[in-house]
């Protein structure tokens, strides 16, 4: 294997202030109780700023703003105006998108590369998808004069938290809503570069507003009487607390949820495009990804070539600093979320699976997991039911494509699924029984604001991206 | 001769294709007539023949969903009379013989409207379809009977859902009537179940059912009840549809929306080269 010579992005692009407000009406203002806490990068464990804890108060004065904007300045106003603040936006993050990926690696640890070629690509096409819809709601087939539905709390994660800002605020604001969102407590800070952006645009204040903190701001915000529609993208478990919480509420509540996602590999599969496609589902954000395809299925016929060619593959992952543009796998997002991964890790092991990983230089500092597989696992163990959200495969066999079938839909999650083989009446016959809201054939892991996302059962319900993600904030 | 004397009917719950009397022996007077008395072991029973019957349903093409439906309407038709006679005003069994009609024609048209090819900026096929979430269960609006029975059952299964009803206690035989009308109609037995008694006694046990998708609220009107119901249905993540309004007008066009509720979007990506 030959050696790469460090390729660091300059982080010189990156203006970072010590200390960040809660971004109300259109100003960074202080919190009401001066409440802060500090985000951190996840490769070095450094500080990257300070930023504030919305209480109920903040939370209260940013669904207040967000109710004036809606009623005085971004309800009232034409459609084809509302396009028009989306487009600077979507234009304002292509201008901006290699400071946006910088920081968006700083502050979540994903590699560079991804930031710079994925996400920002992704969040500024977003915008400029919905924006176009802004004016044309009346003929996106939800009758002949679908209305806003008002104020929206919106709750992401951190494992992509500037697509996911986009994939909850550019539908909002297109359909004629106002939002309030709060981002992950680990990963706040492109969610308030976002802010500076909106502010570039001129956007009416209190159109956008961002609340930054943890776990109870966010369930002050989605339980604030004032809102009229709850997104969430995050685990299950929270989705289904915010579920009972909007319970007898008119909040309209869209859910995007965890994943257990199988990637089915047949035996006429192309063994090097469909290893490509597995590294891709499960090392991808460090598998930090709720459609990962955490389970492998292959047949049995080819499983030991399959994995034989996977391992190979694995020990020319390169993980490592996250803004090195060689860097394959980035630092994992949090102490706690490594804490994770270790423990449903040592369970797989405990219960009997067979683990691997191959030889891999971890950082002294910060949050590391080498990636992982795991052979030998049977469907009852805890690492083939439970979402890991880690670099951590587990693999097991089939025989035949209804085996796989059933394996694949054995699970309380359904959000996506993967196919390998060159059989194409297989391909469409195992997308029919699949029980999953996006299923990839001899590929894995694409989006696109025109392809709508989202899961069956408990990975939750709405769509988000296309013409159906409108629907999650309209009267329909 | 003496006059003859009439043969009255038993109403009967409407299980997996078939009519048993609830398991609890139960039955309670209602219309002047005895009626089962739903257990919850009714309703367990109810979701595993909606379960079973899914797999076919769902699997069964568009069209020949359409035809059953549009044969429901045929059956109906042919028993306007014998709802008359139950008290339902002769427009409103009009209105639900064209309803069925109406929901007939959607089950090949929907996916063509709701889904379609996404034109993603790469070099892919994408294309996204609806697809039934699965098992619904379905509390019926108290009145009108016919009408909003038919108005909640037939947006849920033309798209290939099953459904588990909990018909209007306080006028629940046009719900067994219909049950006899579907009965003959080449629905398969499981598509729709209808019990029939207290909605506190099976609606609760649906609601917080995990092999049941979905829940349609429509007819509960105590809201407290619709609250707790909606904090069940939260545990397995069903689908919601709340409860409607008192003035909700049932003769309006009906929208696209109860279909909708009960889709699921499914997106197919694949690559496309030589």
């Amino acid at each position: 294997m030959f050696e790469y010579a460090p390729a660091p992005e300059s982080r010189a692009i990156v203006d970072l202030r010590p200390s960040y407000g809660l971004f109300v009406d259109g100003e960074f203002v202080d919190p009401t109780d001066g409440g802060s806490f500090k985000s951190i990068n996840p490769a070095s464990e450094e500080v990257l700023a300070e930023v504030a804890e919305g209480g109920s108060a903040d939370v209260d004065r940013a669904v207040r703003a967000a109710r004036r904007a809606y009623e005085q300045v971004w309800g009232p106003m034409p459609g084809r105006d509302r396009a028009k603040y989306l487009f600077r936006i979507a234009r304002l993050i292509q201008e901006r998108s290699r400071e946006l990926a910088v920081l968006e690696s700083l502050d979540n640890g994903k590699p560079i590369r991804e930031s710079r070629d994925v996400d920002l690509p992704l969040v500024a096409a977003h915008f400029f998808y919905y924006a176009g819809w802004a004016d044309k709601l009346e003929h996106a087939g939800f009758g002949a004069n679908p209305k806003a539905l008002g104020v929206a709390a919106q709750v992401i994660p951190w494992n992509f938290p500037l697509l996911m800002l986009a994939w909850k605020i550019a539908p909002a604001l297109a359909a004629g809503n106002t939002v309030v969102l709060k981002p992950a407590e680990t990963t706040p800070l492109t969610a308030l570069l976002f802010a500076e952006i909106c502010q570039q645009a001129d956007l009416p204040a209190g159109v956008v507003n961002i609340v930054t903190g943890a776990g109870e701001t966010g369930r002050t915000l989605v339980e604030h009487p004032g809102v009229d529609k709850v997104a969430f993208t995050g685990s299950t478990g929270v989705g289904k607390a915010i579920a009972r919480a909007v319970a007898g509420t008119r909040k309209k509540l869209t859910l995007e949820l965890g994943g257990k996602a199988a990637n089915i590999v047949f035996d006429d599969a192309p063994v090097d495009q469909a290893v490509e496609g597995i590294v891709n589902g499960i090392f991808f954000n460090q598998g930090h990804v709720c459609c990962a395809g955490s389970r492998l299925l292959v047949q049995e016929s080819v499983a030991e070539q399959v994995l034989e060619s996977l391992k190979r593959r694995m020990a020319r992952l390169r993980v490592g600093d996250p803004l090195d543009k060689n860097t394959d796998i980035g630092a994992i997002n949090s102490a706690a979320q490594l804490a994770r991964i270790t423990e449903l890790s040592d369970a797989g092991a405990a219960e009997g699976a067979e683990r691997w990983s191959p030889a891999c230089e971890l950082p002294e500092r910060g949050f590391w997991f080498a990636p992982t597989i795991f052979t030998g696992v049977t469907q009852a163990h805890r690492i083939a039911r439970e979402e890991i959200f880690g670099p951590v495969l587990s693999v097991l066999t089939f025989r035949t494509p209804a085996e796989a079938v059933e394996k694949a839909n054995n699970t309380p999650y359904g959000l996506s699924a993967g196919i390998w083989t060159d059989k194409g009446s297989r391909i469409l016959w195992m997308a029919d029984r699949l029980r999953a809201g996006v299923v990839w054939a001899n590929t894995f892991n694409k989006f696109d604001p025109t392809s709508p996302f989202g899961g069956y059962k408990e990975s939750g319900y709405g769509r988000e991206g296309g013409r159906q993600g409108l629907e999650a904030y309209l009267n329909v | 001769m003496s006059e003859r004397v009439a043969v009255r009917k038993t109403y009967k719950l409407f299980i997996g294709g078939k009519f048993p009397r609830s398991e609890s022996g139960r039955s309670y007077l209602v219309q002047d007539s005895n009626v089962s008395l739903a257990s919850r072991k009714d309703a367990r029973d109810a979701v595993v023949a909606a379960r079973a019957a899914v797999k076919g349903w769902a699997g069964a093409t568009a069209y020949n969903r359409g035809q059953i439906l549009y044969r429901v309407a045929e059956m109906l038709e042919g028993r306007r009379e014998q709802f008359v006679a139950l008290g339902v005003p002769a427009d409103e069994v009009d209105a639900a013989i064209d309803r069925w009609v109406w929901y007939a024609g959607w089950s090949d048209k929907l996916p063509q409207v709701y889904g379609g090819a996404n034109p993603v900026a790469g070099p892919y096929f994408n294309l996204s379809a609806p697809e039934p979430t699965g098992v619904v269960a379905v509390v019926a609006p108290e009145a009108p009977a016919l009408l909003g029975l038919v108005s909640v059952i037939a947006p849920a299964i033309v798209t290939g859902n099953t459904v588990v009803v909990a018909a209007s206690p306080a006028a629940p035989l046009a719900a067994v009537t219909l049950a006899e009308v579907l009965a003959t109609s080449d629905l398969p037995g499981g598509v729709v179940n209808i019990l029939t008694g207290k909605l506190t006694e099976t609606v609760p046990t649906l609601a917080s059912h995990m092999d049941v998708n979905a829940i349609d609220l429509t007819g509960v009107t105590d809201a407290e009840l619709a609250t707790e119901l909606e904090v069940k249905a939260a545990e397995n993540l069903k689908r919601v549809l709340r409860p409607a309004p008192a003035d909700h007008d049932w003769s309006a066009d009906p929208g696209v929306t109860r279909m909708t509720v009960l889709l699921e979007t499914k997106t197919v990506w694949h690559p496309k080269g030589v």
